[in-house]
C-alpha cells in the first residue's frame, strides 16, 4: 500500500506464445497467450485487461487502486486462448 | 500428495461459498470477452475502430514511459498514464508489429489511470497509447527504437 492506493504488481507464468516463431524443425509453434486477466477486492473488479500475442513472455502487471486495507484480499485470474485457467490470491500488505 | 488434495479440495470449498454468497456471479465469472477484430487490425486506425472509435486526438495528458532504445524487442517495458478526466480505458498500441493492438486495459473508477507491462517489438516503430475518456479517444506516440527484433521469441 501506498497512502490510501493498493499497489498491485504481477509476474504471470506464461509462455505467451505468438503462432510466429518457428520450431527447429521449421514448423510455426501455435499461439498460445493470455487473452484475458481480471483483478478483483471485495466483489469489484478492480482491473480488467484482454492481450494479444505481443505481451512479453511471463507477463508483468502494475497498477493502483483505490479502497483496500492491509489484510484484504486481492484475486487475479487470467485465461489464454486454449481456456487454461489460473486464480491467485494475494493478501494486502502494509509497507515496512 | 494426500496434502495437495487437501488444499485442492479446500480452494474449492471456498470458491463454492463465494458464489453462494452472491460475491462472484457464476455469469460474471464465466464471462470472459476478447475482441478478436480488434487484436487482428493491423493498422492504428482499424484498431481505433475496432474498438470503437471514428479517430483520436493527440493528448499531452498521456505519459507514456517507455526505453528510447530497446535493446531486446521481446521485452520492452511500456508504462501509460492518463491525466484526462473519467478515463475508462487504456490501450498500447504497436504501430509495426504483425498485430498492432498489444494490450487494452478496462479502468473502472477507483483505480488510477496507469498501467505499466511489458511488450514485444519486432522492430523500431511508434508506440501509441489510447485512452478512451469520457467516451472519447485521445492517443500520445512515442517512438522505440529496438536493437534485436522480438517477435519471433
Amino acid at each position: 500500500m501506498a497512502g490510501d492506493k493498493v499497489d498491485v504488481k504481477v509476474l504471470m507464468a506464461h509462455e505467451m506464445e505468438t503462432g510466429l516463431r518457428k520450431d527447429a524443425k521449421g514448423n510455426l509453434v501455435p499461439p498460445h497467450f493470455i487473452r484475458n486477466v481480471t483483478v478483483t477486492h471485495g466483489g469489484k473488479t478492480v482491473l480488467s485487461a484482454q492481450w494479444g500475442t505481443s505481451v512479453s513472455r511471463n507477463p508483468f502487471l502494475h497498477f493502483r487502486f483505490k479502497g483496500g486495507k492491509a489484510g484484504e484480499k486481492v484475486t487475479i485470474t487470467w485465461m489464454d486462448n486454449k481456456g487454461e485457467k489460473r486464480t491467485d490470491e494475494a493478501v494486502i500488505a502494509v509497507p515496512a | 500428495m494426500d496434502a495437495k488434495r487437501r488444499e485442492v479440495l479446500k480452494t474449492g470449498g471456498g470458491v463454492l461459498a463465494l458464489a453462494a454468497a452472491g460475491i462472484i456471479r457464476p455469469g460474471e465469472a464465466l464471462a470472459q470477452e476478447w475482441n478478436k477484430a480488434a487484436f487482428e487490425t493491423k493498422s492504428v486506425a482499424e484498431t481505433v475502430k475496432a474498438l470503437g472509435g471514428s479517430g483520436s486526438t493527440p493528448s499531452s495528458a498521456i505519459e507514456i514511459t517507455a526505453p528510447d532504445i530497446a535493446e531486446n524487442g521481446a521485452v520492452v517495458p511500456v508504462a501509460v498514464e492518463s491525466r484526462l478526466p473519467k478515463t475508462q480505458a487504456i490501450a498500447i498500441l504497436i504501430e509495426k508489429n504483425p498485430n498492432t493492438l498489444s494490450a487494452e486495459f478496462d479502468i473502472p473508477s477507483g483505480t488510477d489511470p496507469f498501467v505499466s507491462t511489458r511488450v514485444k517489438m519486432g522492430e523500431t516503430s511508434n508506440v501509441y497509447a489510447l485512452v478512451i475518456a469520457d467516451g472519447k479517444y485521445f492517443h500520445a506516440v512515442k517512438e522505440i527504437k529496438v536493437t534485436i527484433g522480438g517477435c519471433g521469441g
